[in-house]
Formats: structure tokens, sequence, C-alpha cells
């Protein structure tokens, strides 16, 4: 599938296009096929999101997943810093970081 | 400590309120991110893969007091109550949002600071000996030097837009604690026959390219010294490429001009530059130099003797103290590099403590070392044991100064955009496992640095053990490298040869330093041993 990720422009948090919005839950990403082009047109366009950009991933039954590693360090956060990414109590959410 | 007069503050101020309007603009949608980003950067505003990342800029590494408070109290207010300190002894804070930051810069300017020229294509802030000031083997107090070229720079309309970023060090004595040979410009003040003046290392730097600076000029007086390094950066200026990114530092110039041909070109320039005006009245020297005057050093006394009973303080005392110029002090490391801990971040609760402890004990002067430690600089000895007491409390008693403990390693794929690779979990791994394996002290000194990219932030380069964090399909992938320094004897490491995954090369390391243990003789450092037996039996034990 194809997803698309930016930085929230008042925040810099890392957010996924869900379909109609940008969420901050990589499991919330929608595949958004052909039409990666026209939204991250109009979404640059709109100022809310810096820098936009599409990428690969899959989805299975534990939700989507980035296939490159810096995708997915951005959907959890610091490695090093549990305590401060997405599922700080999720002792298992390294290994589907590696 | 230097301290701002009224031209530095409104410059700063200034700078502020401009700063405080872009971001609005862009907030408000009427700037894009192409022509907010290169106004952000200048202001040390980057953004990075979870969030805005500030770097702030300490000037050659020195703070006081209440500048570590305020820095503690940004780390609480505005971030995540953390702060990580980085090679080039700045701050850096990782969860910065755009609708603060210019409130950020605002409390910054409280306390005489900034950010300004932390990022973009412009001298950045100058570095310099951590134990400036304070070493009984320096010839001078360096700092006063590298505040006159701090304002020279600062601002400075024909080097806004060079072709790449510019870095400058100042060090003034023959031990290099800086890493000064790898700078775009490094500075050692030297004396000469009874005059002092200024040898200028140009061309030096790390990143894909690392190259070593070759001096240009062993020697120029004190009352020349902004003029010669106007015109090193002008002949840069005139002739560094910019086509091309990854040609564009000053040391590939260097490099393909030849360090005589640059050396000759820089020398037509200054003599141009002579009468045109461009140094300051020696009156301004002799003005910032008031500023890092001694402090009042107690007379050296009867309880200056450091009671060793205590095996853990005496361990400490011997590891991360440095010899001072004054009788009865030493300078105190306090270590950012517990066991398992991440290199160079401190909390908001660690920086107050430091700050008190620095007021307490240390005239109220603290040093960010390029290493990513903290210096109190002039600790007299009668107090260290209750400054360490108080440090050990609070997990910064680590005695682990130059040890393969006290690793650099920058922030890595768990922050940056740019890196490849990890840094920090593989610094966290080498740390424990020499810990656990009690080597670390048989080892002795041995200087591990971590890149998690080609850029080198980690000084891998210069590690007499390095690593460089490589993307090899989309996995992490670690290249060792061996017998780098960044002292005196600078020199560049090599690749041992193919790389490893993430705990094959903590493994590696363990083989290397196996193998260093097994070969040395009598008084060898690591690198020592390194330079005598060569790269080949390395290899042989890493790879057979």
């Amino acid at each position: 599938m194809i997803i698309l990720t930016g930085n929230d422009l008042k925040s810099g948090a890392v957010v996924w296009w869900d379909g109609q919005s940008w969420s901050r839950h990589v499991n919330e990403a929608a595949d958004v096929g052909d039409k990666a082009e026209e939204i991250l047109a109009r979404e640059e366009a709109a100022r809310r999101v810096n820098v936009p950009y599409a990428i690969e991933a899959e989805k299975d039954a534990n939700g989507v997943r980035p296939a490159h590693i810096k995708d997915r360090v951005r959907a959890l956060g610091p490695t090093v810093r549990p305590d401060l990414t997405m599922k700080p109590a999720d002792p298992a959410a390294l290994d589907w970081v590696i | 400590m230097y301290l701002y007069d009224q031209y530095d503050q409104a410059m700063v101020d200034a700078r502020v309120a401009e700063f405080r309007d872009q971001a609005q603009r862009r907030l408000d949608g009427k700037l894009s991110e192409d022509q907010f980003k290169p106004l952000r950067l200048m202001n040390g505003l980057y953004l990075q893969l979870h969030a805005y990342m500030l770097r702030v800029a300490i000037p050659y590494g020195t703070l006081s007091s209440r500048q570590m408070h305020a820095l503690a109290d940004i780390a609480d207010k505005y971030d995540r109550g953390y702060g990580h300190f980085t090679t080039r002894q700045n701050i850096q804070y990782n969860w910065i949002k755009l609708e603060e930051a210019a409130d950020i810069l605002a409390d910054l300017a409280k306390v005489e600071m900034h950010a300004i020229q932390t990022s973009g294509n412009c001298i950045r802030n100058i570095s310099s000996d951590h134990f400036a000031g304070a070493a009984a083997d320096e010839v001078t107090d360096p700092r006063p030097y590298a505040e006159l070229l701090r304002q020279w720079s600062s601002f400075h309309p024909e080097f806004a837009y060079l072709p790449r970023k510019f870095k400058i060090c100042v060090i003034a004595s023959d031990r290099d604690r800086a890493a000064m040979k790898l700078h775009d410009i490094g500075i050692q003040i030297v004396e000469k026959d009874g005059e002092m003046g200024a040898a200028f290392y140009v061309g030096g730097g790390m990143g894909r390219t690392p190259m070593i600076a070759p001096c240009i000029k062993d020697f120029v007086p004190l009352d020349r010294l902004v003029s010669y390094a106007e015109a090193c950066l002008r002949v840069y200026n005139r002739y560094g490429r910019r086509d091309n990114k990854y040609k564009a530092r000053i040391k590939i110039l260097v490099h393909e001009m030849g360090a005589d041909a640059y050396a000759k070109e820089v020398d037509e320039e200054f003599a141009h530059l002579l009468d045109q005006g461009v140094e300051p009245p020696f009156a301004e020297l002799e003005r910032i130099r008031t500023f890092f005057e001694d402090p009042a050093f107690a007379a050296a006394g009867a309880d200056d003797e450091i009671d060793r009973s205590d095996p853990d303080f005496a361990l400490w005392v011997d590891r991360n103290t440095h010899a001072h110029k004054a009788d009865g002090y030493v300078s105190a490391v306090v270590s950012l590099k517990p066991v398992g801990g991440i290199p160079g971040d401190a909390t908001a609760e660690q920086m107050h403590l430091m700050a008190d402890l620095a007021r307490d004990y240390s005239f109220d002067e603290l040093r960010v070392m390029h290493t990513q430690n903290i210096v109190l600089p002039h600790v007299r000895k009668s107090d260290l044991h209750k400054l360490w007491t108080a440090l050990d409390e609070a997990g910064l008693g680590t005695p682990n100064l130059d040890r393969i403990g006290d690793i650099i390693a920058c922030p890595g794929l768990d922050y940056c955009s740019l890196a490849n690779a990890r840094s920090i979990p593989l610094a966290q791994k080498i740390s424990q496992r020499f810990a656990d394996n009690g080597k670390e002290e048989t080892l002795g000194e041995l200087k591990l640095k971590i890149s998690g990219c080609i850029n080198a932030c980690g000084h891998h380069h210069a590690g007499h053990i390095g690593i460089l964090g490589v993307d090899r399909k989309g996995t992490e992938n670690y290249q060792l490298l061996l017998g780098g320094s960044e002292a005196e004897d600078t020199s560049l490491a090599k690749i041992t040869g193919p790389g490893f995954t993430e705990d094959g090369v903590v493994d590696a390391i363990e083989t290397v330093s196996d193998l260093y243990l097994s070969s040395r003789v009598e008084g060898e450092r690591f690198i020592d041993t390194y330079r005598r037996i060569g790269m080949t039996p390395f290899k042989e034990a890493l790879y057979g």
C-alpha cells in the first residue's frame, strides 16, 4: 500500500494521512493508491503539514507497517526512549521497528 | 565570562523579534515551507524525525550557572525535560513546537544566549578547549580570541552565504583537546620568541571526505588575527565550489588547490586587507580579555590534600579530574555517559544540579566538552569529595573519562532525519558490555566514536575505534574503523572491512580490544598498539 506522511506544521509531530485529515497514528494511515501526488499537492498548498511525502507500507492484522526503518522510527518515536514513544507501555514496540 | 554589551543584546533581541514575525507568518500560512526553511535554519531550528529541533549556541563551550539553569528551564517548559549536549559544544532540544520557538529564543536572550548561526552555510559557533583558562599546559586562555572571532563572525555580511558551513576552533596548548585540526580553520595560539601569535591550520574536517588541516601559517601576530581569518574566508568564498555541495567545504578547495597555493592566495588577500581597517582596535581585545581574568583562587593550603580512603572516589579523581594551573585546584569532568545511558543527554534536574554545583564549587562556571561531557573548570581539591558525592547521587559520577564507555555518539536514526542507522543503542550496548565484562579498567584510554551517517557528527573518523552506521538494503549495518585520533597526533581511522550487524559490531569491538590486550607492550594505549602492529592483525582477528 502507499501511504502519506509528514510533520505537523505547528508541533512538528509525525502525522499520517487517514483519508480525510492527518492522524498521529500510523495504523490509521489510508492507502492512497495512485492519488498520492494529487493529495500531496493539495495538502502542501494548504500549508498544514511540512514536506509530506508518499511511502510504501504493508498492512496486516497488526496494523500498518512502513517499509523503511526510518519511517518506522518516525511512527513509533525514539527507540532509546520508550517512555516518549507512541507506545510507552508496549515492550514489543521496539521489535516492530527493527 | 564574557558579558553582552548593549550592541550584543540589541542584536540578539532584534533577531528574536524578527524570527517571531517570520514564524507567525509561517503559522498563518503566509510563508511556504520553502520560503520559511532558510529563515528558521538561520535561527537553529531544524525539522527532525519527530519534531522541530532547536540547536542553541554555547560559545567556546563556556556557560555560567545562570545560563545552565536557563537551559534546564527550557528543557522543562518547552521540551520533554531533557537536552542533548553535542559534539560542537552546543545543546539541542528534540521536541520543540514552532508556536513556541520564538518564546524560547526570547528566554535565551534574557541570559545572553541565542541559536543564531547554529545552522546554514555560515560561520558556526566557535569551539575551543574545554579546559581553557584552567589548564596547566596552555600558553594563554584562548577564549578571548574565540570571543573576538565570535563577534567578528556574527552577522558578518560577507560570510552569511558561504559555499558550505564553516567551523572554527581556537586552542592555546600543544595538547589538542578540541579536534583543532579537524575544523575548517583550526587556530593554535602560540608563543614564539616571547611574542604571542596564532598558527592557522586550514582545510580540515570530517564528513564524507575526512581531511586533516595543514598548517598554512605558523605565526600570525595577534593584532592581525581577524584580518588573517578574513583573508582565509575571502579566498574560500571566492574559489570554493557552489555547484556541488559534496565538494563545497574548504577542505576540498585547499586539497585541490594545494595548501601552498591556497596559502599564497591568502597572503595576497591578507596584504590587501591590512590597509582596509578590518582589524578591530587592540583595545577591543583588551576589553574582551577583562572578562576572562582568573577568578579569585584561594591560596594553596594544607586542606588541599585529597583523602583517597574511599576507593570509588579515588577512582573518580584519577579518571575524571585534570591538572589545573592554580595550586590546590583541578578541573572536574562530569560524565554524561552512565553505563547503558544515552551519551550527552542530561535531564533538567541534572542541569540544575550541575549549575548549583558550579555555583558552589567552580566560581559559577561550566564548560561543555565536544566529547559530550560537562566540566567544572575550577574546583578546589578540598571540595572534590563533596562535589563527587552530589554528582554520584544524581547519576553523574561515572568514572570513565576517555575510557571505552565514554563514547561519542550522534543522535542517529532515533532522532536525526539524515541518519541511516541508530547510534545511541549501539553506544548503550557497548558501554554495558564493557562494564559487565570488567575490561574497561584494563583497556585504559580508548576513544570510541559512533556516527549514524557519513556526515560524521559522531566523529567516527577520529576514534581510536570508530563506527559508521549505514543503510544496507533497508537494514542497519555498521562499518568498523580503527586508528583515528583527534588529539595533537591527529589521524584518520581506516575501515576494517565488511560491515556488521548491531550485535555483530559489539562482538567485533570486543575482538579488537582483546587483540590489543594480548598485543600491547608496557605503556601502550590502544591507538599506540594499532599504530605499531598495523591493521592486518585486527583484520585477521575479525574476518579470519
